[in-house]
């Protein structure tokens, strides 16, 4: 870098500044919030008060802000540009739902007020179960997951709880079968609640062989089968009743992981494919912005068989007036501490409401039009291998064949694509494809932006092939390529720095 | 629909390039009769302001904290946070961000969340933390699985005085698990003997400081009791402001601390989403669940971060994963740093100052009834009746004035105790007020 004319004296450039970390801009005398001092007088802690500094830094308030500003301005999120992560549906975050989420009726009360001063919030809880049982079809809703694989647990455990509550040797009957195609979090929820994980693969056409399935089925011991549907593929399971059929008939569950609700929401209820237990993102389907990792939102919806086993505590009405059960004879068990994830729920809400029932299906037919658009205009340049299983639902998936002998990999694209002001694609999962690109675009984007995408991604593909040094990339991001190895082999997770 | 950016015109030109007649052509591989003709029996879409209008009405069915003298904690506490705070949290690159999976792009939610983990390690006085977990409970949950894994024992004996949803959320994956948590009766004074109940197959020993009614005590015993036996300490906290006035219990000998972090930066919101913190000692580093950000260099040598030591993970390990968890609490963990690093050393201290002092003086006038000896900001009141009748009452009259104990442990005997809280946003008059409703 030095020696060329563009260097600066400070090396930051333009709008890219470099930030160091908080520690390292303690100013002790510095302070960034006004508290009196608390008036002398006996204290009450035992002999246990804190003796010597926490270690915390000081600084004041205009730093702080512009610490976080500069740290924001090296981030990408979905305001910045498309997001085509796949399976994690980065679709618009409405303002709205900010706003709404922070009425102080809503964020400023205490989940063990009495029930009397809290009837708005389990009324917005009980409409938010309304929304969510009718857009599935299923009868019974869990609120308190917290995040998607939370509610897979609770799916699983509810599954746990009624097969022992069945008895006859539910001791024998612990297999759960998983697609090879399934998020990690299938087979990783199924083995922490002591299930055993059998694995079916894919067939040709990106799907679960149905034929194949009955007969892992038919081996005996079912607890239950653990699908996406959409799957990560890319494309519906169209055998998905059969499915249903032969996991019932071996005396298992259904659980759907609900990741993908989004392709069809508003326009396939689960309920009426047999499912029996399904998890729903609510910071997917229904944007409740991603934060940078969470705080998620992961209700689960049940079918009649289920649904008493749904875990505590439960929102039911009395005379008119509604009230928190803690205890029910049936239910499985506790999730987390109170009653879910109230401030995603009001996200949620707000979302489902503008929607409405006529906006949510035009989100799953806008979202598969993108997928399916996206697909057409690139598969003569990336290879699809299910572009012929059918149409796409939400998720575009491309392999890496189309690459090899350019020595560029599905890792280089990503990274050309930062350089290019692009968010990547999901990249190397589903494990099924051999350097799997998934896209998924969501409704949210205009055709402009689609268009810009196909063109960047065209062109990016020429360039492998032209030789191209695409494996530097990025060069234009706040950072180069980071050194992942380093990072795990000799771990540094907190600030080492000595304090004076 | 405001949302939904593609036109009428736009759709014909791509259904056209995709070579498909209709949008519902799309959707031929779901079974015909599962694909609904129209709309599902619900509203139809709504603009921003009847939105707003509708929801700001179920709001005010609810009684906010800030409209009269509050006195709830027991697990979600009511402290100011700064206004800076919910600004910077908003900014569009961290609030519609991802798990950063793309460091190049995402230094800024790395960058705090190696900020977030040292200063986790500084309050609790541990070696390292992680990104944080869903909330306390589940922090506290996956810390017994955890001290399960380390110490290959499957035993947990947890204190009576761990906030009931904690244990029962552990009780919950014990169940299932097929481990044993054998917890205690509560001891609403405090002075539980634990050290006895540990033996050879016990993996840990769950207890909460300050506990659920307040009480404070000196865990350095216990952990050796715990040791000498082979089995670990796992300190819950659930009101995290206390460590700036405590000592941690890093100091005390815990291997785990699980605590939940809403204090900071984050608004109460009916009990969700809150934050996890789980702290623990670098030994069993590769023990730990949930994400760990490290730091490293780029390929030209400049310091950065990474998500790292993945391989605990579900997204690698997949069914041989230390935990099944995905998700963090992203967003209200830059929440607590935010408040935290403007707080800073004097601004932690002098708060966790104010709140102790006002819990004191709110004590100091309730003499005898006050059963917790030593607490920080929470403590134990014992009424002539019944708790939640009180407090019914008392709302009635605009005073939230805690948390009855029944409402925790119903059945269990102590229904004239109420938990009551004394954060700084309870000012002198609030606590005249309450001193009179309760004497």
């Amino acid at each position: 870098m030095t020696g060329n004319s563009h260097d600066t004296v400070s090396g930051d450039l333009g709008l890219s500044i470099e930030e160091p970390l908080i520690f390292e801009q303690d100013s002790p005398g510095a302070v960034g919030v006004d508290w009196p001092e608390a008036e002398a007088g006996a204290d009450r802690l035992g002999g246990l008060a804190r003796s010597g500094p926490v270690g915390l830094p000081s600084l004041a308030e205009p730093t702080v802000v512009r610490h976080y500003t500069r740290l924001s301005q090296k981030n990408y999120g979905i305001d910045t540009g498309l997001f085509p992560l796949g399976s994690c549906t980065m679709k618009h975050n409405p303002r709205l739902n900010e706003r709404m989420a922070r009425l102080p009726g809503f964020a400023d009360i205490h989940p063990l007020q009495p029930e009397s001063t809290v009837q708005g919030a389990l009324a917005l809880c009980r409409e938010v179960q309304r929304w969510l049982s009718v857009l599935t079809g299923m009868p019974g809703v869990a609120l308190t997951p917290g995040a998607g694989a939370h509610g897979e647990l609770c799916g699983m455990m509810a599954i746990r709880a009624a097969l022992d509550a069945g008895g006859e040797a539910s001791a024998d009957r612990r297999r759960v079968l998983v697609p090879d195609s399934a998020h990690g979090t299938n087979p990783a929820t199924a083995a922490a609640l002591g299930f055993e994980v059998v694995s079916i693969p894919e067939d040709e056409r990106g799907r679960v062989d149905p034929g194949r399935f009955e007969a892992l089925a038919g081996e005996g011991g079912v607890a239950a089968v653990m699908l996406t549907n959409p799957n990560t593929c890319g494309v519906f399971e169209n055998d998905i009743r059969r499915i249903a059929d032969a996991v019932h008939e071996a005396g298992g569950y259904f659980y759907c992981d609900g990741a993908n609700f989004n392709a069809i929401v508003g326009r396939v209820r689960p309920g009426d494919l047999g499912v029996d237990a399904m998890h729903i993102n609510l910071h997917k389907t229904f944007s409740t912005p991603h934060g940078g990792g969470g705080p998620g939102s992961g209700p689960v919806v049940f079918s009649e068989a289920l649904a008493p086993y749904a875990p505590v505590p439960r929102i039911v009405e009395e005379d008119g007036v509604l009230r928190l059960e803690e205890a029910n004879g049936r239910a499985f068990g506790r999730m987390k501490a109170f009653h879910g994830q109230m401030g995603m729920f009001v996200r949620a809400l707000a979302y489902m409401m503008s929607h409405g029932a006529d906006g949510l299906r035009q989100v799953s037919g806008d979202a598969v039009l993108n997928a399916n658009y996206l697909l057409r205009r690139l598969e003569d340049v990336y290879s699809a291998p299910f572009a012929h299983s059918g149409p796409a639902m939400h998720e575009a998936l491309f392999d890496d064949r189309a690459l090899r002998d350019t020595g560029v990999s599905t890792l280089d694209i990503a990274k050309a694509m930062i350089d290019e002001g692009l968010h990547p694609m999901t990249v190397y999962f589903p494990l099924v494809v051999h350097g799997a690109m998934l896209v998924e675009p969501t409704e949210t984007e205009t055709r402009a932006s689609l268009d810009r995408f196909i063109a960047i991604m065209r062109g990016l593909a020429e360039r492998a092939k032209s030789g191209a040094p695409l494996t530097e990339a990025p060069f234009h991001a706040p950072r180069r390529r980071l050194d992942e190895t380093q990072a795990a082999r000799k771990p540094v997770l907190r600030w080492q720095g000595a304090r004076e | 629909m405001r949302y939904l950016p593609i036109t009428g015109a736009d759709r014909s030109e791509m259904l056209r390039a995709i070579g498909a007649p209709s949008v519902d052509a799309l959707f031929s591989d779901v079974p015909e009769d599962a694909l609904l003709a129209g709309p599902v029996d619900l509203p139809h879409h709504a603009g921003e302001f009847e939105v707003e209008q509708r929801l700001s009405r179920l709001a005010g069915r609810n009684r906010a904290a800030g409209a009269g003298p509050f006195f709830c904690g027991a697990g979600s506490y009511r402290h100011h946070i700064p206004a800076s705070v919910d600004y910077l949290i908003q900014r569009g690159e961290f609030l519609t961000s991802y798990t950063p999976y793309q460091p190049e792009i995402a230094q800024g939610t790395l960058q705090y969340l190696f900020e977030f983990q040292t200063q986790v390690c500084l309050l609790t006085g541990m070696e390292v933390a992680n990104a944080s977990m869903y909330d306390g409970a589940t922090a506290a949950a996956e810390a017994v699985m955890m001290a399960n894994r380390v110490t290959r024992r499957s035993k947990a004996v947890v204190s009576g005085n761990l906030h009931p949803h904690y244990r029962d959320t552990a009780a919950t994956l014990a169940r299932f698990q097929g481990f044993a948590l054998e917890a205690g009766p509560p001891a609403p004074a405090g002075g539980e003997d634990l050290a006895s109940r540990i033996d050879g197959d016990t993996s840990c020993v769950v207890v909460q400081y300050p506990d659920l009614f307040g009480n404070i005590r000196d865990f350095s015993e216990l952990a050796e009791a715990a040791h000498a036996k082979g089995a670990l300490l796992v300190v819950v906290v659930t009101e995290i402001v206390a460590l700036g006035a405590l000592r941690p219990p890093g100091g005390m000998g815990a291997d785990i601390v699980a605590a939940e972090g809403q204090s900071l930066g984050n608004a109460m919101s009916f009990g969700g989403p809150h934050l996890g913190l789980f702290a623990a000692r670098t030994r069993h580093m590769r023990q730990m669940p949930g994400r760990l950000c490290g730091e490293t260099v780029d390929a030209d040598g400049r310091r950065g971060y990474v998500l790292t030591l993945a391989t605990r993970e579900q997204h690698i390990r997949r069914e041989r994963a230390t935990s099944n968890i995905c998700t963090n609490s992203g967003l209200c963990s830059l929440a607590f740093t935010i408040h935290l690093t403007l707080l800073g050393e004097t601004g932690l201290k002098r708060l966790a100052a104010l709140n102790h002092a006002g819990a004191v003086s709110l004590a100091d006038r309730l003499g005898d009834r006050v059963v917790t000896p030593h607490f920080f900001n929470e403590f134990t009141v014992r009424l002539d009746g019944d708790a939640a009748d009180a407090v019914e009452r008392l709302a009635g009259g605009g005073v939230l004035a805690g948390v009855p104990v029944s409402r925790l442990h119903p059945g269990a005997g102590l229904d004239d105790l109420l938990l009551v809280a004394v954060t700084e946003t309870a000012g002198a008059d609030d606590i005249d007020a309450l001193a009179e409703a309760l004497q």
